[in-house]
């Protein structure tokens, strides 16, 4: 029998409709980006060539989706076996969130028409970031459809395609563990070409590094917030002890994390330039001291057995990490000559509002239609 | 043994933090060199009168529109602010206190003229990743090409000079950028600017021989007068005599960022005339394409992490059971149901 | 009778100009049956009801340009002027009599009317040697020029000659020439530069004075801020050519000879303060001025600029302050926080916030109350 189930239940309930609505809206804009332009819709100029739609819809929308990534280099890696429940809701998340990053990038670019030259190898400059960024993306989304697909075949009873795809699916889990190390450093390295325009707070050489460890925990985040919240939305069991361990993993790499990221500052003479009193150096505290807040939550091991503070705690560290992409390519980011304005345009925010509204309703979806989430038995069981 | 990644990171954060500073200048790749031919052009702000012509010739031969800019005044008819969609080139004032006196720091003003700079080590070519940017590796001219274009914006996310500019304000936009007039270049005239310009101001020429005649007017003194070429440098049209002023003792652009073949001269210090100076002599690509390549030398290090992976996740999953799910060789209680 | 036989508008026919041979012979034959040496204001029949205020007109290094200049006048005509205006007591060129007869009446003039006359010089004042480069009289004209500036009204310096010192001051300047305003400090003098200047500059100027009785705003070169207030530039009809970069680069050559601007040759209207673009030369029609025919301006009224710098070299552009239409090296652009956009973003963050907490609070503190629920298969 398989360990997953369907969820059934009506599709249509308020929420449901709720957010259809706001996903509409989203896509009635997205008609007018397409008509007028990007100028219409939003406040993106040349100062901050890439506003919202890039860094919060992508950026951290990929990183929510790193998921995926998180729980397979547990079970796949790392050898713990026992989280393998979550790996089908997971793969699903991160196929969510990078297919609606990937959306939002076609969106979001100025020539959307020419996008295929992107694949061609005769234009292909290998040098350039976006480049690998743009591949590993494109085959990691690839790669997770397929990673994902055991349930759509389990659901049409297809057993004997499963069959032959079980043989071959370790080679694509490994490569999908491979592909988001390369590009959600690579979503760091992004940065580094920026040199002074990039705040000395955040500009480093260890900014791939920084990035790819942020993203895992998201990741990592990620798998007990929205484990907690199907739980209780769907009147499940929660996982507490799986996702009690997990919670001793995830504090582990925070605290190097933030290890990291403060010696590197210090050792670049940089910390200084925290104490000044503006709107750069207030995020950048905000930023630590969320993922500090976070540490504190999850290192305690009494917490490691509550889910309110695991759900606070997985909470606290998804803001941290999004205020961290956003401080990185926004708030730190300075345009040259001074003078640039932005901030997101009502109709900017209401696309992103859409996409990720979008990104929930087909999880809602799917959950309900395809068997996705572990069975409710088995998950006592493992308790 | 599985990969443990908790310890390589703990051991790596000890190393980053002890190597960080050396690990910036290891993961550097080689600087770019000018081109043998390169084509430059000297921008001397004291002799700039500002009269636009530039801005109107350089209109003209690529094409641009003029910029309405109805939010300060519906009466002008081309002011814009900045670089833009239809303004590939635009002289910029700076002024200070009461402006009484030109090419002065305190109470003067100057004139800058600003472009593309076609860097020697051009972010937006490493950048792009479609080569929608390319260096000639001839005459070192940074072009654009729209036709492989993808809209994109690293471009204008990475330029230290913000200098490529996307026109947002239709649905198809590209970016626009100086080409140095690579087209008239080709039939063997002066880049539109330089041809117009009515003192000499932009200067056209070799790099290798701007760079000699700008040295030549940074080492006379200031009131001696001076032959300034006009058009092209060891051209033949007229000359003009004036006086060279009291110079910023550097050229601009001589070392900054690993170099550019547009090249200043100001009597204004250049960071308030706009020209970034807290930069380093080596390009920023240096170190993207340093990481890059470290990382990615030949695609060896992903593929070799590929076989480790797929190594480990093979011993790790073990062989598909009946209902074609993939177990794991650890222990599990397997409760049945 | 007297009236006609005056009458000399219209005498010639079209510019109402009268030749100097006439208007000698005329004015001789007044004075000579009057005995009176200076010319007839006194004949004649326009004389206006008041009187007529004196004018000495002193003559130092000169070309008389400056005097051939106002000759061809025709609003008012000189003749008008001199006639019917002012009462001319003393001018070598223009003066019935000669020698010692016109220094008597000079001095006859200066010393009825102390006080009370105007002065205008042309020509630059030599200095060197003790100014014996120049002498009227046996007397240089420097001891000239401050016998009659003492008893002046105020002193007219017309011509670049006088006003700064002209052509003979340029290059080694032999004589020591220099400007009137260098050698009489203690009266207000006005300077109407110009090689020549137009002519109605200065007789704008002296009917102002004979009007108001006070002299016309000067600026801090003493000259009438009605005709030198502007640059050349400023009012050039050849400017949008400037403007829009079109320039003559040789003479003769496609753009010389479609009009477009000469400053690549060495214009020096950007920094050359004169009225010459607005009201001309010559009542000829448009045109009549050196840039419109097609030469760039020399900056014959400028100090350091006329008869200094090479014809051919470029100007300075002289701006008071840049014109606000270039844009500052940091200018505002872009769109900042709209107050619905920054009330939406709050609104979404706080709402998440709020959801979040409610939902934490609901949640289970252990895992006992966790588990143990049963799995319902309906939502």
């Amino acid at each position: 029998m398989s360990a997953h189930e369907p969820l059934g239940g009506r599709i249509l309930t308020k929420p449901f409709l709720a957010l259809s609505a706001l996903a509409a809206i989203a896509l009635v804009i997205l008609l007018a980006r397409f008509v007028f332009g990007l100028g219409a819709v939003t406040h993106i100029n040349n100062g901050y060539p890439w506003g919202i739609w890039i860094v919060i819809d992508v950026m951290i929308g990929t990183a929510f989706g790193c998921a995926g990534y998180a729980i397979a280099l547990l079970v796949y890696v790392l050898n713990r076996g026992e989280y393998h429940p979550l790996v089908r809701p997971a793969m699903m998340a991160g196929l969510f969130g990078y297919t609606l990053a990937g959306a939002a990038v076609i969106v979001d670019l100025g020539r959307y028409w020419q996008v295929y030259t992107l694949l061609l190898p005769w234009y292909a400059q290998f040098n350039s970031v976006m480049l690998e960024v743009a591949w590993c993306v494109m085959a990691y989304i690839f790669v997770l459809a397929i990673e994902f697909s055991p349930a759509v075949l389990e659901r049409f009873g297809l057993t004997d395609a499963r069959q032959k795809l079980s043989k071959v699916l370790f080679v694509i889990i490994a490569v999908g563990i491979l592909l988001p190390t390369m590009h959600q450093s690579s979503l760091g390295t992004l940065l580094v070409v920026l040199g002074f325009k990039l705040s000395p707070l955040w500009q480093t050489q260890l900014l791939p590094v920084l990035f790819l460890v942020t993203a895992l925990l998201m990741g990592f985040a990620i798998v007990p917030f929205e484990a907690i919240l199907a739980a209780r939305g769907f009147r499940r069991p929660i996982e507490t002890r799986l996702l009690g361990k997990l919670s001793g993993i995830t504090a582990l790499l925070l605290a190097g994390y933030l290890v990291v990221r403060f010696a590197d500052l210090i050792v670049r003479g940089q910390l200084g330039a925290a104490f000044a009193a503006n709107l750069e150096t207030g995020m950048f505290w905000l930023e630590n001291a969320l993922f500090v807040l976070a540490l504190v939550l999850l290192a305690r091991p009494a917490y490691r057995t509550n889910p309110r503070m695991m759900f606070i705690a997985a909470a606290v560290l998804l803001v941290a990490g999004s205020i961290y992409r956003i401080n990185a390519y926004l708030i730190g980011y300075h345009p040259v000559g001074g003078g640039w304005n932005y901030f997101p345009s009502v109709t900017e925010i209401l696309v992103t509002v859409g996409m990720f509204s979008i990104e929930i309703l087909l999880y809602l979806l799917f959950v309900k239609q395809l068997p996705v989430l572990p069975r409710a038995e088995r998950v006592t069981a493992v308790q | 043994m599985a990969l443990n990644r908790r310890d390589f990171l703990k051991v790596a954060a000890a190393a980053g933090a002890a190597g960080a500073v050396d690990t910036a200048h290891a993961l550097q790749r080689e600087p770019k060199t000018m081109p043998p031919n390169a084509v430059g052009m000297l921008y001397d702000a004291t002799q700039c009168i500002g009269c636009k012509a530039c801005v109107a010739a350089c209109k003209e031969a690529n094409h641009m529109p003029p910029e309405h800019d109805a939010g300060k005044s519906e009466l002008m008819w081309d002011v814009p602010l900045d670089l833009s969609g239809k303004t590939l080139n635009i002289i910029k004032v700076y002024q200070d206190g009461n402006v009484a006196q030109k090419d002065r720091e305190i109470n003067g003003y100057s004139f800058v003229k600003r472009h593309c700079l076609h860097c020697v080590d051009p972010s937006c070519v490493s950048a792009c990743p479609v080569s929608a940017m390319t260096k000639d590796p001839k005459t070192g001219i940074v072009e654009h090409h729209a036709d492989r274009c993808i809209g994109c914006r690293y471009c204008v996310y990475a330029c230290p000079f913000a200098v490529p500019k996307f026109e947002y304000d239709g649905p198809f936009g590209q970016i626009q950028k100086c080409q140095f007039c690579a087209h008239l270049q080709a039939k063997g005239q002066l880049p539109a600017c330089c041809d117009v310009c009515p003192t000499g101001a932009s200067l056209f020429g070799l790099v290798e021989d701007l760079k000699k005649e700008a040295h030549v007017r940074l080492s006379k003194k200031p009131g001696e007068s001076h032959r300034f070429a006009r058009g092209k440098l060891g051209g033949n049209r007229p000359t003009q005599d004036g006086t060279i002023a009291n110079y910023q003792k550097h050229l601009y652009g001589d070392k900054e960022l690993g170099g550019t073949q547009i090249l200043y001269l100001s009597a204004v210090p250049f960071e308030k005339m706009g020209l970034p100076t807290n930069v380093p002599e080596y390009g920023y690509p240096a170190i993207t394409e340093g990481i890059q390549h470290t990382l990615y030398k030949g695609m060896l290090p992903p593929l070799a992490l590929l076989a480790g992976l797929v190594y480990l996740v093979h011993r790790n999953a073990g062989k598909p059971d009946e209902s074609g799910e993939t177990p794991r060789k650890t222990k599990v209680k397997k409760e049945k149901s | 009778m007297r009236k006609q036989e005056m009458s000399l508008d219209g005498y010639e026919g079209s510019a109402g100009g009268v030749t100097r041979r006439e208007f000698l012979k005329f004015c001789t034959g007044i004075a000579a049956t009057l005995g009176v040496p200076a010319m007839g204001m006194q004949i004649a029949e326009a004389v206006t009801s008041k009187q007529r205020p004196p004018v000495i007109w002193l003559s130092a290094q000169e070309c008389t340009g400056c005097t051939e200049s106002l000759l061809r006048s025709t609003h008012p005509t000189l003749e008008t002027l001199i006639l019917n205006t002012i009462s001319l007591d003393y001018h070598e060129t223009l003066c019935a009599g000669a020698g010692h007869q016109a220094e008597a009446s000079k001095q006859a003039s200066m010393k009825a009317n102390k006080g009370k006359y105007l002065l205008v010089v042309d020509g630059s004042i030599p200095t060197k040697d003790g100014g014996i480069y120049c002498k009227i009289a046996n007397k240089t004209v420097l001891a000239h020029l401050h016998e009659a500036a003492a008893g002046a009204a105020a002193i007219i310096a017309i011509g670049s000659c006088a006003s700064w010192g002209g052509i003979p001051s340029s290059g080694p300047n032999p004589t020591g020439a220099v400007g009137v305003s260098k050698i009489i400090k203690d009266r207000p003098i006005v300077t109407i530069p110009g090689c020549p200047p137009n002519p109605y500059n200065f007789l704008a100027t002296v009917l102002y004075f004979l009007t108001f009785n006070r002299l016309p705003e000067l600026d801090s070169k003493g000259r009438p801020k009605f005709a030198y207030n502007r640059l050349i530039h400023e009012n050039c009809e050849r400017r949008p050519h400037f403007d829009a970069g079109r320039f003559a680069i040789e003479f003769g050559d496609d753009g010389h000879r479609q009009g477009w601007c000469l400053y690549k040759l060495g214009c020096k209207g950007p920094e050359t303060y004169a009225n010459c673009p607005a009201i001309l030369f010559g009542d000829v029609g448009p045109g009549a001025w050196p840039v419109g025919t097609g030469h760039p301006c020399f900056g014959c009224t400028e100090e350091g600029i006329g008869f200094t710098k090479g014809i051919h070299e470029l100007a300075e552009l002289k701006n008071v302050t840049p014109p606000t239409t270039y844009p500052r090296i940091t200018e505002d652009k872009g769109k900042g926080a709209t107050v619905t956009a920054a009330a939406l973003v709050g609104g979404l963050v706080g709402a998440a916030a709020v959801a979040g907490v409610k939902f934490a609070r609901k949640l289970p503190e252990s895992s006992d109350e966790a588990s143990g629920g049963r799995s319902d298969k309906e939502r």
